[in-house]
């Protein structure tokens, strides 16, 4: 039996600690942000936010997360109310079939979140190296990263 | 837990709403117990209903794959009907609710589905002003319509909705294709860049999947792939997975897989099963894969042009050139695996799936299960991009499978290594192609040949399900239209274009994104470039010497121009530096009969590592009229950013008995670091039918990188993928040449 905080709600569910935190999220508690993109920590589709900070819950272990918060893709934002980062995604039409944006976004609120300033295209790339996308939509999320930074006020 | 009892997926067009409803269709159908919907090509009610609410339903057997066409097709008929968009719902491929209008594949969902439904629209929208004319007595041309109600125009009290003519009946109409359609400079809905309706429910985690799709008292599985392709199963120890919660076994024949209330249990016992196979290495050697393609037995040529002697003059000629590129096999490597669900009993098969092709898979299930394919249903749920068939169809197939053996709802996913390993792949393909030159440079003579697999078109590929369960089923291979494109797109006096059509090929073969057309294209704009660069010619003035057509031609110097293109012979020759920077262009009409479209590449290339980094990619772009510009504009960047991935990067790797590429460390593609700058120009044709997109500038940027290469630092790269390895032995064979 675990105790997870996901999007500000505390759950108990009955797992074995092995585990990864991806089934628990989208099995037990019936979340459809996370995605299964290959289970190898390598594409970023699983991709959630503990404490901040953007991890692959695909490899990440339930037993491992304790009393960290968790933040999923719908504890940012609905889509009558979107968080900034998603706004600017929906703005930009920065999804085609989508599968990937999940990770997109969940590394881009990691990523402003830890800046005052607003980043650079090759800072951008940079930060988003890690996250895969097979349509071919990378023009339009780096628009929507750079927007997302404009919505939160970065400063230049 | 998020279970939907079932599963109609309509989309409200305007509110970017998801509702999954019951129910069957809605209008005429729901007054008629045990009606079935009309599903007919010629029907209107197969296309369209109007409920007594005002809201107009409209059905299609294509499914949105990412592309974009949920918000183009509603588009077409809210224009065609005179009605807002926020009243359209659109029902997608559903095998009992939707025509069959084929697979979604082709770059063809606009230009045949949107225009069978915009013609429906039209055919619903003159006969409903002729019930108005009739009911207010007053001929047709005296009637205008504004969102579904019908007015008299010199009285505008007088009036009726679409919701009080028909709502809820039939149309019992046949398809007019005479119907009037309004004119283009009257649109307000078609040529605006509507936002889609499901980008904000994706980018907020509100929208379903197939993968978040569960039914009550469903298991999840896991198939168990043979270690070697053509491996067959011995023994199975059972007791290796006792230890796993709830799973057990399933098995007929060589197919394998384990079942488990919870998705990990399956994912865990799967891991663990202990199983005996067959050993066999079948596969040709990895390093000799064009030996062996060379050396496969031709099942037929096919002839794409043969006009007047090109053989003879090509022997004449002042100079002539031969040249051989090939393209390497690849994966579809959406981003998420495979997956459906699957309900078989009492004879029936109730089926989720993401498949590209509902009606098709409806008759593969049928064929797996030995039913008829009357009793399969099919619902379509999106999937990860799909960019031709992958690994949908199979995973359906191990589903339904599993689900008639076991006789209880499955959920089937595919693991990486199932979806890297066993979709089905592009075939390795080789073109050679021959020119004589005349003393001026000119082409005198063209010669091509083709190596690909044969292609029994209207058949499916062969089932893993069935191929591992022992099921018999038709032994056919179908890589799709690989053979279009191959005659190029410029006249030339005396050309002759074939196609050795293989009797087998290393890998199940299947279509990705651009199939053919996409190597054909790529060998043909790089051979027209080495002739250019034999003649001291400029790439793009060359062209234009055998361009007739003004389309093409108007494609041609928009790309020129939007590039900035400096007319000059390639290669530079004024540069030293260890990065050489390059720019090539290629040109294409799709299929030699629809959308034009022409491409200019910006390289740089490390000299001294081989590695190419394309910086930018400018396309130009004539598909006819066009429907939602920002959704064209979302395809040509796809199409582009991951056709310079498959370029660059990309080649299945294999050993004697298995895929080794099994994951995106072993197939490597594009990221954000190396993504080009997508610089486009839409030429607008309103007056014109509305052509393809999601395919036609993926042919582009193959040709234009490997003719941007040899700007840069004058070697030819003929060989898919242009790897750094590559780009270093070929400088060094040019050099050893030199």
């Amino acid at each position: 039996m675990a105790t997870l905080n996901v999007n500000g709600k505390l759950h108990q569910v009955d797992v074995e600690p092995d585990t990864p935190l991806l089934y628990v999220l989208r099995d037990n508690l019936g979340l459809h942000g996370p995605k299964f993109g290959c289970g190898l920590a390598q594409c970023g589709s699983c991709n959630v936010l503990i404490d901040g900070k953007a991890v692959r819950s695909c490899t990440y272990a339930v037993g491992k997360v304790g009393p960290g918060k968790i933040v999923t893709l719908e504890g940012l934002g609905t889509p009558q109310k979107p968080h900034p980062v998603q706004q600017a995604f929906i703005e930009e039409q920065a999804a085609q079939c989508g599968y990937c944006i999940n990770g997109m976004v969940i590394q881009t609120t990691a990523f402003l979140a830890a800046r005052q300033s607003n980043p650079s295209e090759r800072e951008i790339r940079q930060a988003l190296q890690n996250n895969l996308c097979r349509c071919g939509t990378h023009q339009r999320i780096i628009a929507a990263v750079k927007r997302a930074a404009a919505l939160m006020g970065k400063g230049a | 837990m998020a279970t939907i009892e079932t599963t109609r997926r309509e989309f409200l067009i305007g509110t970017g709403a998801l509702v999954v409803s019951f129910g069957l269709a809605p209008g005429a159908l729901a007054q008629t117990p045990g009606a079935t919907k009309p599903l007919a090509l010629d029907q209107v009610d197969s296309f369209l209903a109007v409920g007594k609410d005002g809201a107009v339903t409209m059905y299609t057997g294509k499914v949105d794959i990412g592309t974009g066409i949920r918000i183009a097709l509603p588009q077409m008929v809210a224009e065609e009907l005179d009605v807002t968009l926020a009243r359209v719902k659109l029902i997608e491929g559903d095998t009992a609710l939707t025509p069959d209008q084929g697979p979604t594949w082709g770059s063809l969902s606009v230009q045949i589905a949107g225009v069978q439904l915009r013609q429906a629209a039209a055919t619903a929208r003159q006969a409903l002003i002729q019930m108005a004319a009739q009911r207010f007595g007053s001929p047709s041309a005296d009637l205008a319509v504004k969102d579904g109600v019908i007015f008299v125009r010199a009285e505008p009290s007088r009036r009726v909705s679409y919701a009080e003519l028909i709502g809820d009946q039939s149309f019992n109409l046949k398809l007019d294709p005479a119907a009037p359609l309004k004119r283009p400079n009257e649109h307000t809905v078609v040529g605006q860049s509507v936002p889609r309706p499901d980008v904000v429910t994706k980018v907020t985690g509100a929208h379903t999947y197939m993968h978040d799709f569960r039914v009550p008292g469903m298991l999840h599985a896991r198939v168990i792939r043979p270690p070697a392709i053509g491996a067959t199963l011995s023994s199975v120890d059972e007791s290796s997975v006792k230890n796993v919660k709830g799973a057990k076994v399933v098995r007929q024949g060589s197919f394998l897989a384990v079942v488990a209330e919870s998705e990990w249990a399956a994912v865990k016992a799967a891991k663990q099963l202990k199983a005996t196979w067959s050993s066999w290495d079948g596969l040709p050697e990895m390093s000799k894969l064009w030996e062996h393609v060379r050396a496969t037995k031709v099942a037929k040529d096919d002839v794409a042009v043969n006009q007047g002697d090109p053989k003879a003059a090509i022997a004449s000629a002042t100079k002539t050139l031969k040249a051989t590129y090939d393209f390497a096999i690849h994966t579809h490597g959406s981003m998420g695996p495979a997956c459906a669900v699957a309900d078989v009993k009492d004879g029936r098969a109730e089926i989720w799936s993401p498949s590209q092709a509902p009606h098709w898979l409806r008759r593969e299930v049928a064929a797996t299960l030995q039913m008829d394919s009357k009793d399969v249903h099919i619902q379509y749920l999106d999937g990860a991009g799909c960019y031709g068939r992958n690994g949908h169809e199979d995973a359906t197939c191990d589903a339904a499978l599993i689900a008639k053996l076991i006789g209880k709802p499955v959920r089937v996913q595919w693991m990486r290594e199932d979806e890297h390993g066993w979709d089905p792949k592009g075939p390795p393909t080789l073109v050679e192609i021959s020119a004589g030159l005349d003393a001026q440079g000119n082409i005198v003579g063209w010669d091509s040949e083709l190596w690909v697999p044969k292609a029994d078109i209207t058949e499916w590929p062969r089932t893993l399900a069935a191929t591992h369960a022992g099921i018999p089923q038709k032994e056919a291979i179908n890589p799709g239209n690989i053979h279009r494109n191959l005659e190029p797109p410029y006249q030339f006096a005396n050309q002759r274009a074939v196609a050795h059509r293989l009797d087998s090929t290393p890998f199940r073969p299947s279509w990705i994104r651009t199939p053919g057309r996409m190597q054909n294209t790529y060998a043909n704009e790089v051979f027209i470039d080495e002739c250019a660069a034999a003649a001291g010619a400029d790439p793009v003035e060359y062209r234009l010497r055998y361009l007739t057509d003004p389309r093409g031609i108007a494609v041609l110097r928009a790309a020129a121009n939007l590039a900035k293109w400096e007319t000059r012979p390639s290669p530079r020759r004024d540069q030293s530096a260890p990065i050489a920077r390059g720019r090539g262009f290629a040109y294409v009409k799709y299929e030699n009969a629809r959308t034009y479209c022409a491409g200019v590449a910006e390289v740089e290339v490390n000299r001294q590592t081989g590695a190419i980094r394309c910086t930018r990619f400018f396309v130009s772009h004539d598909c006819g009229q066009i429907i939602n510009p920002d959704g064209v504009r979302a395809q040509i960047e796809g199409n582009v950013i991951q056709t310079v991935s498959r370029t660059l990067k990309e080649e299945l790797t294999w050993n004697r008995s298995r895929v080794t590429s099994v994951d995106w460390a072993s197939y490597p593609i594009l990221r954000f670091p190396e993504v080009p700058e997508v610089i486009m120009e839409l030429i607008s044709r309103p007056n014109d039918p509305p052509w393809g997109v999601g395919e036609p500038s993926a042919v582009l940027p193959a040709p234009a990188i490997s003719n941007a290469v040899f700007d840069a630092i004058g070697v030819r790269l003929r060989s898919v993928p242009f790897t750094p390895t590559k780009v270093v032995a070929a400088t060094r064979a040019t050099g050893a040449r030199a």
